[in-house]
């Protein structure tokens, strides 16, 4: 059986073209057969009608009878601790809070000239503190592998047929006409703000999960063999790992300069253009191209067990 | 009271926070548990984020070549903001993919029935 369904999944391509060639009645006599034998590892398994109800009288009831007392009065212990907090707070809003210390002015002031963003914001998070944007692209791939290795075992062929038939909307003439008109503005208004990160509000993660939802949108639409053009499991590594080894060599090069004091190639250009602020337009573009593969890839392998 | 008036947003945060913790604790429902936690992350992000608030000022994006640390909020909390969401991004797609194996498994998303059906399948071995 999983011999079986390993040769299955390395002709994929093959496989969903000659489920669109074939007929419909093809389709419903796999779908039978496909229901019919249960999975073996079930077998083993109680019937959890009666033994369920069983163990839960005698164990767990206690149990059952104090939790829910002792949950509500933890939470009020901490509604009532957060309260009190709130009641000490500084003013909302006002401009003598703790918050903004020397660090702030710091960055503000210097900010713009330091790492030549005039979004200082992206300025922040992609140069002074690049570090921390690295390790949450890292956390963003290995939460996209973690996923990967939990769902990849559980693609069965009938995933694949409910892929092809019941949730899948490509059959719909109204939303394929919309996706066709939509499609177009979201994925260039996801380079804009990816683009224009260093300029305007945006930037490589909100850009990038724009850039995803046009993904999931196409594939939505036309199909998940039509996006596999765009985005397969081949070039989704290839995209990600090149953008996240691009990020770390980079910003390795550009810590080890600075923190040297060794001239380095990397000038921050002239603010306001779209080539400028050093390398927060190249890591804006990893960063954009990494949430995009990852938003795909979580709805990839979520709606049918694989990338 | 009156500062509960004046900090009207960290309050919001902390009832959302504590209507994601009851939920996390009180619901069966493994989905529910990680709604739970996402309303959890979102009173965070709000917290953060009005903590950069200055009043009457603008986002942290120079224009007109201004600047002086005098005439934008903080830009700090915003960053932080940002790890936060993909942080939590990623937490849920995870809870998520191992939420998928057990219901895969069990046929259940009752955490009870879970842990039941778990503890069976050991004593059979």
């Amino acid at each position: 059986m999983k011999k079986k369904s390993r040769t299955k999944n390395q002709s994929l391509f093959a496989r969903i073209q000659s489920f669109l060639d074939s007929q419909d009645d093809r389709l419903t006599e796999e779908m039978e057969r496909d229901e019919e034998p249960e999975p073996p590892h079930e077998s083993k398994l109680p019937v959890w009608g009666q033994t369920v109800e069983g163990l839960a009288s005698g164990e767990i009831r206690f149990f059952d009878k104090i939790y829910p007392f002792a949950a509500f009065l933890l939470a009020l212990f901490i509604i009532a601790v957060l309260l009190v907090t709130a009641s000490r707070l500084p003013r909302f809003g006002g401009d003598s809070n703790p918050a903004l210390n020397e660090v702030t002015e710091r960055y503000l002031e210097d900010g713009m000239e330091e790492t030549g963003a005039v979004n200082l914001v992206t300025g922040i998070i992609l140069d002074y503190r690049a570090f921390d944007t690295l390790g949450e692209s890292h956390v963003l791939f290995t939460a996209a592998v973690a996923v990967l290795v939990l769902l990849f075992d559980a693609a069965t062929e009938k995933q694949d047929l409910l892929e092809n038939r019941d949730y899948d909307l490509a059959g719909d003439t109204v939303f394929r006409e919309g996706v066709r008109f939509l499609l177009p503005v979201i994925l260039l208004f996801g380079v804009y703000v990816v683009l224009n990160g260093h300029l305007s509000p945006g930037g490589g993660f909100s850009g990038g999960a724009i850039l995803g939802a046009g993904l999931i949108l196409h594939s939505l639409g036309y199909g998940f063999a039509a996006t596999e053009k765009l985005v397969n499991r081949k070039s989704y590594g290839a995209l990600t790992v090149c953008s996240l080894c691009f990020y770390s060599l980079s910003k390795a090069y550009s810590f080890f300069t600075g923190a040297n004091h060794l001239p380095s190639i990397i000038t921050s250009g002239v603010p306001g253009r779209i080539f400028s602020a050093g390398l927060i337009l190249p890591l804006n573009i990893c960063v954009g191209i990494v949430v995009a593969c990852t938003m795909y890839g979580f709805f990839s392998l979520y709606k049918r067990g694989r990338i | 009271m009156a500062s509960f008036l004046t900090n009207n947003v960290e309050v919001v945060a902390i009832v959302l926070f504590s209507i994601g913790f009851t939920s996390l604790l009180l619901h069966k429902n493994l989905v529910k548990k990680i709604i739970g936690l996402n309303i959890m992350d979102t009173a965070v992000d709000l917290f953060l984020a009005s903590m950069g608030y200055v009043q009457g000022k603008t986002a942290p994006i120079v224009e007109n070549g201004i600047v002086e640390a005098s005439s934008y909020i903080n830009p700090l909390p915003s960053g932080l903001v940002l790890t936060s969401i993909v942080v939590s991004v990623s937490v849920t797609a995870l809870m998520l993919a191992l939420t998928v194996r057990l219901y895969h498994r069990y046929h259940t998303l009752n955490v009870d029935e879970i842990y039941l059906l778990a503890r069976e399948e050991v004593r059979r071995k």
